[in-house]
This record gives structure tokens, C-alpha cells and sequence, in this order.
């Protein structure tokens, strides 16, 4: 089967989820910036899982769990996402060739150990990983990864593995695409009303989530033994933050890009001193890292106190932040 | 972060790749910019991968000294631990470490055999051996 969509345009992207969201979006007539569907979806967050564990180690996500941004498109843009998961791993194959065929580009959840075109080092049992597929050649798919620079291709077996990997959030097949949009332009009130979203998630209740989320864990921080163990848990905490495809600072300077958006969008020109404080908070967050990675290093003697009180900092920003930020949309 | 401070030293768990930060340019708006990566993410995944390789390691050296099954030195060469290959196999945890003595294991029938090797991504004839 020999299949191109050539009206797609790949686009690089810090994260794959608003990437994805932001390509297909823009491939259906509403043209919008990776950082605008992360902004409109109210995909920024914080939380710390100590129940759900990864190889050890405590969840903790700088954003909204996986899903969260395609669902968020619905509203601003009044589309529908058809999902479907499969059974039958060659009746997902099927459906997805099918899909090819009548020029849809089409959406998939995959891990991204079972990918060949991810480096090595880069190769880890997540299952959440969000891709386009816009073609096929011969045997080879035609990928649209958005945090890789360049189109990607990818065998029909491989993608098959990757598609219907199991474990934590299994993507048993999952492939997505848009019915119908009904609105291309965002406005002023969608921008708004996310905005309002996402500071009543970071300062909500729940301990876990949010800046209180933060708090926790700069009591957990707090309490590490000065050990290996606890200098994997501090490299965790900032591999979770820099290096699982956040755009730098876990997600900070992406949101600080959509407020500049927004402050055009809705008209409110006090969110680009407040894009401008996001941006600052991010370097605190950069900094934490910095100093993480040092202790890492042995530069420096291991200090879960000075760390903690780093994440503190942090909460106390974002505390104050997003109290600023909900006066701004009020 | 500033457009000049997005790290290019290089990364070498990136492989060759970049990926997309965003960072301020002169006229004050946050853009995309491709990023080699620096010391920061790279000594992060390295710790990762280096915590990972250890166990694998240490496996190995169990499995050839004969008090462990080759199973485990694969489920740890595959970036696995014991929960996550229960759940990709069906096996339960407690099944998957006794099949982890050797005596057990040598006793495996075919079947459980292939379905180990296929979540691991290997043919059951490797499974049997060390690489």
C-alpha cells in the first residue's frame, strides 16, 4: 500500500500530546500553536503519586494525565475525537490502513520502548507516547513523532509492538482522529475560561496535586537519606521535570509561551507581566535542577534540607502566582 | 530562560536528536528552539540507565554463578522489573520469581517459555541462555 497525505505539515514539538494536538488541529483548519492546545486543554499541573510507582519511583508529572489535551480541544473547537482501542492487534493494524486510506491523518498512543527510531538511551517501558501516522509506504509508516525534528518512519511491526505494548496505561491500540470542527479560531472566552481552569487545579485541595502537591514533596525531599537511593530520587524528580519532553522547566516556559497568546487572544494585557513571572519561576525550576545535578556529580555534598527548601520556594511562586493569575481572568 | 541559555553542549542519550524547548528571544516572546540537550538532562537519564544496567549486571553474574534463571537478566536487560512483566505476561509476580531458581526454570514448559519471550521481545531459545 502506497499512501501520502501531502497536505500534512510535520511540526517539531516539546511534548507529544499537545503536539499531536496542535498538528491535528491545525491539519483540520484551526491553525494553533503547540502552546496554545497546551494552555486551552488546562494541561499544566503538578502532582506527586507516591502510590503509582515507575521503576521505584513515586509518579510525579508537571501536567494533566494523558488524554487530557485532545479531550480539552472539544470544547474551543467544537470537535469530536473518535477514539478506538482494539482487541485484535490486526484488526487495529487493519482499521489504521484504513483510516490511511481515506486521507485521514490519524493519531496513536504507543510506547515508546518498542520505537526504533528513538535513541537508545531514550527507551523506556512509558506507554503514553502520542504520534501521527500520514502515510504508508510499502511495509513503512509514515510517523509524525512531534518531539523528534524530522519525519519519521517505522515498520508495520514495530508499530504494531509499540501500539499494543501492556503494563501501566496500556494503549491497547488506541488510534484517535477529529469527526468534525466546528469552530477554527480561538476565543477570547475559551482562553479565559481554561486559564480559570488551570489556577483552580494548582491551588485546589487535594494534597497531592497542585502547589500542595509540590509541598509534599519537598516533605519527602526533606526527609531522604543522604544515600544512592536518595540521590536517585532527587535524579528522578528532574528527569521527570527536563527530560520526558516538557519544553524546559517541566512545562513552565510552554505556559508562559501560551499567556503571551492569550494576552493577544482575550485582551488582557496584564498576562504578559504574568507570562513574564512564569518565565522566572521556570528558571527557579532550572535552577533546582542545576543544583540537583551537582549533588549528582558529587560537586557538591548531598543535601535533601537545601533541595526541599528549593521545591518550598517553588511552591510558595506558584502559590502566589496562580492567585495573581485567577485575579487577572476574574 | 533566555534563547541564548537553552542548552547546546550536547547530550549523548539524545543520539543525535534535539528537542524543542522554549525559551525568551530578544523581543521578550517565548519561541521554539531546538536543544542538544546539556549536562543537567543527560547526567539524569545516564543515572537512569546506569541504575537500570547495574541490575542487569548484577543478574548476569548471578545467573552464570547459577543462584538465578536467565529470565531475570533478560527482564532487567529489557528495562523491566518484576510488576511490569507480570503484567504484560499474565504470570503472576509470585510464579515469575520462582521461575527466577534455575531448577524451576530448566523445568519451564514451552509455552510459558514463549510467553516470556515475546513479552521481552526475544526468541524462547535466547530466553534460555545469557548473551
Amino acid at each position: 500500500m502506497n499512501m501520502i497525505n501531502e497536505q500534512f505539515r510535520h511540526r517539531h514539538a516539546a511534548h507529544c500530546e499537545s503536539g499531536v494536538a496542535a498538528a491535528l488541529m491545525s491539519h483540520h483548519g484551526a491553525a494553533i500553536s503547540e502552546a496554545m492546545a497546551f494552555g486551552l486543554s488546562s494541561a499544566l499541573s503538578f502532582a506527586y503519586l507516591p502510590f503509582v510507582k515507575l521503576t521505584g519511583f513515586p509518579l510525579i508529572a508537571y501536567r494533566m494525565p494523558p488524554r487530557f489535551i485532545l479531550r480539552g480541544m472539544a470544547k474551543p473547537f467544537r470537535t469530536r475525537f473518535r477514539f478506538e482501542t482494539f482487541r485484535d492487534p490486526a484488526a487495529g493494524m487493519r482499521r489504521l490502513d484504513e483510516l490511511l486510506a481515506q486521507g485521514k491523518v490519524v493519531g496513536l498512543q504507543t510506547s515508546v520502548f518498542w520505537l526504533p527510531y528513538f535513541p537508545e538511551d531514550m527507551r523506556f517501558h512509558f506507554n503514553a507516547h502520542n504520534l501521527l501516522v500520514y502515510g504508508k509506504q510499502g511495509d513503512e509508516y509514515l510517523i509524525s513523532d512531534p518531539v523528534a525534528e524530522e519525519p519519521q518512519r517505522c515498520a508495520a511491526a514495530d508499530l504494531q509492538r509499540a501500539r499494543f505494548a501492556k503494563g501501566v496505561l496500556a494503549p491497547k491500540g488506541l488510534l484517535y482522529y477529529p469527526e468534525t470542527v466546528g469552530n477554527t479560531e480561538v476565543t477570547p472566552d475559551a482562553v479565559r475560561k481554561a486559564i480559570r481552569k488551570t489556577a483552580r487545579i494548582m491551588l485546589g485541595p487535594i494534597p497531592l496535586v497542585g502547589v500542595r502537591g509540590m509541598r509534599m514533596l519537598a516533605g519527602k525531599v526533606a526527609r531522604l537519606k543522604p544515600d544512592e537511593y536518595g540521590l536517585n530520587y532527587v535524579g528522578h524528580i528532574v528527569r521527570m521535570q527536563e527530560e520526558i519532553g516538557t519544553g524546559g522547566a517541566g512545562f513552565r516556559f510552554l505556559y508562559a509561551s501560551f499567556l503571551q497568546e492569550a494576552a493577544d487572544i482575550a485582551g488582557l494585557p496584564e498576562l504578559r507581566a504574568l507570562a513574564e513571572r512564569m518565565n522566572e519561576i521556570g528558571d527557579g525550576w532550572r535552577a533546582f535542577g542545576l543544583k540537583a545535578v551537582r549533588m549528582i556529580k558529587g560537586r557538591e555534598a548531598f543535601d535533601p534540607a537545601l533541595l526541599a527548601g528549593m521545591l518550598r520556594g517553588q511552591a510558595e511562586n506558584e502559590a502566589e502566582f496562580f492567585r495573581a493569575l485567577k485575579r487577572a481572568v476574574a | 530562560m533566555d534563547v541564548d541559555a537553552v542548552p547546546q553542549e550536547g547530550n549523548r542519550t539524545l543520539g543525535g536528536h534535539r528537542k524543542a524547548l522554549y525559551a525568551r528571544d530578544a523581543d521578550g516572546r517565548m519561541v521554539l528552539v531546538p536543544s542538544r540537550g546539556g549536562e543537567v538532562d543527560e547526567t539524569v537519564t545516564v543515572q537512569a540507565i546506569a541504575r537500570m544496567n547495574a541490575l542487569a549486571d548484577d543478574a548476569r553474574a548471578r545467573a552464570l554463578a547459577g543462584i538465578t534463571a536467565p529470565l531475570e537478566y533478560w527482564m532487567c536487560a529489557k528495562r523491566m522489573d518484576v510488576p511490569l512483566l507480570s503484567q504484560v505476561t499474565g504470570i503472576w509476580q509470585w510464579r515469575i520469581r520462582r521461575h527466577f531458581r534455575p531448577e524451576k526454570f530448566a523445568r519451564l514448559p514451552q509455552h510459558i517459555l514463549e510467553r516470556y519471550a515475546d513479552a521481552l521481545g526475544i526468541s524462547a531459545g535466547q530466553l534460555r541462555q545469557l548473551p
